[in-house]
């Protein structure tokens, strides 16, 4: 029971920085209908961002308080991933709105592969260990076995960011204009376009908000783990985009309720079932979804139109 | 700062648009490139992360973008507008067969160059010296082409991406090293049997999920290219987990004269010439050769056949495909088993060769490599993956050659790991300039009275 519940709290920990990846996969499928492959490594370059940052502000600027530290890192790692997702979707999707259906993706995994390719010349194809953040540890209670069930502040700080965000985000695409012109663009563009809405511009904000989102939780990842490094994009961009899928492509509370079930479904695989075939489950959800619910538990299915 | 051409007049060139996008480019790319060039994360001695001041370097590459920025603005783009309202109307059919012929000539001038490449190499560079290049080049190069041109069926013809190519590439690999320690089973046996199973697994794999749309598809055999690969590695008793296989068997020529040194029917003893590794790798150059060209072959016999005019017409438009009355399914199923099954034969090839396969082969980064590949020649065109497999494979293959560059740029300067930076690069730049590859031709398999080339820019593809 106690291995349990401490599990749950593990797996709604990562699974909250999938849910947040998967909200730009979502988006940008929501509104242009493209996987946007690169987004795992935009998700692992705005790690690296925040490594960088941290290492100014602790060793150039003497910056002792971690959650200044943090918050301040945040943000830029939020700033320059926003900038990079914008300058990326100038020079490598948008010339192809309009192209065939598979130029884009294949454009995205060129773009993929050049990011992570571009970190590993530039920074060194090592891991990026940095020292914890924080060693705070919370005993929630201790079973009859004598095993405690543990939540750490890193844990508790993932939560609440994730909340507040998701809570910042909602706003933005319910409450805003902008808001409503992408809600406006994902049904209809074309017509969107005709009532004087910029689709161009509303479908580069899109780019830049799932990417701030993205940096949000690389730099979290890098927190909660203590290290990056150049192949980190893939994978959890995987399982991001299985999050996604999972929660019905298009469909934004859909990605955070698929990025909490892949987080859970990964951790209690991992303590229940074989750690060696983590990844093999998180993957296989992935094909036994779009197999046999490609529409996703809170997706629209999708009627194919001539 | 819109890298889209904008339609408006371009008769002078503006000079203060282009130096302002120039600058301001300049100045984001610094944005972007301080941090991620200009500050290099190294670990000093007590294992602690330290920064490394390169912001000189990141200056100068912000200027070169900026520099490239302003270039483009002020010259290129007003160039290719001009050049794009005139060249429009003036490809003409006429054109566009002289460059069919261009591209006959050039692939019957290539196979005979391909054929005679070996003994030009010996005769060149001496028995001992061929090595390096037949086998670094000729070899190497030779294995992607028929990976392309396998992979050619399914994304070129078929029109369906498939992201997990090199997990067939994988059953091949692994169904020849494993049949052939385990039971002596000689290569001539086991290369229809690798092939088989590939195609085998291709139905597999492809019966669930040939009913999606092509992005979900494309994320789905990734995921099983992925999942075939864990599964590689963790299920040690089978395949020796991420350790791998090592010691296969080398293919014997048809069994008559082998290449191991210690066997008594050794090529070089029966034929009393010095021992070198270079015949068997002049014989593997001819054997992957020959199964290239059995890939090119029978895809080119399969296109004439109803079953490929299906995979075409599948590419273009899938629902008119089907309410004029072809079996999508049927069709997808053959082109990935077919596809899967060359897949299967280049691995089982590729076992041989290397003498020792590990899941490490067969990451994710080849499946993009030879996904590349197909798409940079053209998707459908032959020759074009075959060019492409020549350029992006030996022209990285040739960056390991180019000491000269550590003149320039240090002696700790590889070229080596730029190899899949400038893949990438070359994936984006060539979507964005040319969506549909090098040679973006569609010659049609069926046609009235004569003949006709269409460019690839005016076929309109579907959903698929």
């Amino acid at each position: 029971m106690e291995v349990f519940v401490q599990q749950v709290i593990n797996g709604i920990t990562i699974g909250s920085l999938y849910g947040l990846i998967a909200i730009g996969y979502t988006m940008v499928f929501g509104i242009i209908g493209m996987v946007n492959f690169a987004h795992g490594d935009v998700f692992m370059v705005s790690a690296f961002f925040a490594l960088i940052f941290l290492l100014v502000l602790t060793s150039w600027f003497g910056i002792a308080s971690m959650t200044l530290a943090l918050i301040l890192v945040m943000v830029v790692a939020m700033v320059l991933t926003g900038l990079l997702v914008w300058a990326i979707e100038r020079i490598a999707y948008a010339p192809l709105r309009g192209s065939f259906r598979l130029a884009p993706l294949i454009s995205a995994i060129g773009m993929s592969i050049v990011l992570s390719n571009f970190i590993q010349v530039a920074q060194g194809p090592r891991n990026k260990p940095i020292p914890p953040v924080t060693r705070d540890v919370y005993t929630l209670w201790e079973g009859a076995s004598g095993y405690p069930v543990n939540i750490s502040l890193k844990q508790i700080i993932i939560w609440v960011v994730t909340a507040l965000l998701l809570a910042a985000f909602w706003y933005v695409v319910q409450k805003t204009a902008l808001g409503r012109a992408q809600r406006a663009c994902e049904q209809d563009r074309k017509m969107a376009s005709l009532l004087g809405i910029n689709v161009d511009r509303t479908i580069s904000l899109t780019f830049v908000i799932g990417a701030a989102l993205a940096a949000v939780a690389g730099t979290m990842f890098l927190m909660y783990y203590g290290v990056v490094v150049f192949s980190d994009g893939f994978t959890p961009g995987v399982k991001a985009f299985t999050a996604a899928v999972l929660g019905g492509i298009g469909s934004l509370p859909g990605a955070v309720l698929g990025g909490l079930l892949i987080g859970l479904i990964e951790t209690l695989w991992g303590q229940y079932v074989s750690a060696d075939y983590q990844n093999v489950a998180a993957f296989s959800i992935l094909v036994i979804v779009l197999i046999f619910m490609p529409q996703g538990l809170l997706g629209r299915p999708e009627v194919e139109k001539v | 700062m819109s890298s889209v051409v904008k339609s408006k007049d371009r008769a002078g060139i503006d000079f203060g648009r282009a130096l302002k996008d120039g600058v301001i480019i300049g100045i984001i790319a610094f944005a972007l490139l301080g941090p991620l060039v200009g500050l290099k994360t190294d670990q000093n001695m007590a294992n602690e992360l330290i920064l490394q001041n390169r912001l000189g370097l990141a200056a100068i590459l912000s200027v070169i973008v900026g520099v490239g920025r302003f270039l483009l603005s002020a010259f290129v783009y007003p160039w290719i507008a001009a050049r794009g309202n005139r060249s429009k109307a003036a490809v003409t059919l006429a054109e566009l067969e002289a460059r069919a012929r261009v591209t006959r000539g050039l692939s019957i001038t290539g196979l005979i160059f391909l054929f005679v490449y070996p003994i030009l190499i010996i005769s060149l560079f001496g028995v001992q010296g061929s090595i390096k290049w037949v086998d670094n080049y000729g070899v190497q190069i030779l294995i992607y082409v028929m990976l392309g041109w396998g992979l050619n069926i399914v994304i070129g013809l078929a029109g369906l991406l498939d992201l997990g190519y090199v997990a067939f590439y994988a059953v091949g690999a692994y169904s020849y090293a494993l049949l052939a320690i385990n039971f002596h089973l000689s290569f001539w046996v086991l290369l229809p049997v690798a092939g088989i199973l590939a195609a085998f697994w291709g139905i597999i794999l492809g019966f669930p999920v040939l009913r999606l749309r092509g992005d979900y598809l494309a994320i789905v055999t990734l995921a099983f290219g992925e999942i075939i690969r864990l599964v590689l590695i963790n299920w040690k008793d089978f395949s020796g987990g991420s350790a791998g296989i090592s010691s296969i068997p080398k293919v014997t020529m048809f069994g008559i004269y082998s290449f191991d040194v210690s066997a008594p029917n050794n090529f070089a003893k029966a034929f009393h010439l010095a021992a070198s590794s270079a015949y068997y790798k002049v014989f593997l150059y001819y054997l992957i050769l020959l199964l290239a060209l059995l890939t090119a072959f029978i895809t080119i016999r399969l296109r004439r056949l109803p079953i490929g005019r299906a995979w075409e017409a599948l590419r273009e438009d899938e629902v008119a495909c089907r309410s004029l009355g072809i079996n999508t399914t049927n069709t997808k199923l053959t082109a990935f088993a077919i596809g899967a099954m060359f897949g299967g034969f280049a691995g089982s090839f590729f076992a041989a060769r290397q003498g020792f396969v590990s899941p490490e082969s067969f990451i994710f980064m080849e499946s993009a490599v030879i996904v590349a590949i197909v798409v940079l020649g053209g998707m459908g065109s032959m020759i074009g993956v075959a060019l492409a497999a020549v350029a992006m494979i030996g022209g990285t293959e040739l960056l390991r050659e180019l000491d000269f560059l550590k003149l320039v740029f240090g002696k700790d300067f590889n070229p080596d790991q730029y190899r899949m930076l400038l893949f990438g690069l070359a994936m984006v730049i060539i979507m964005v300039w040319k969506p549909r590859g090098f040679v973006s031709a569609r010659q049609p398999t069926a046609f009235l009275f004569k003949r006709k080339t269409v460019s690839g820019d005016l076929v309109k593809e579907g959903h698929g």
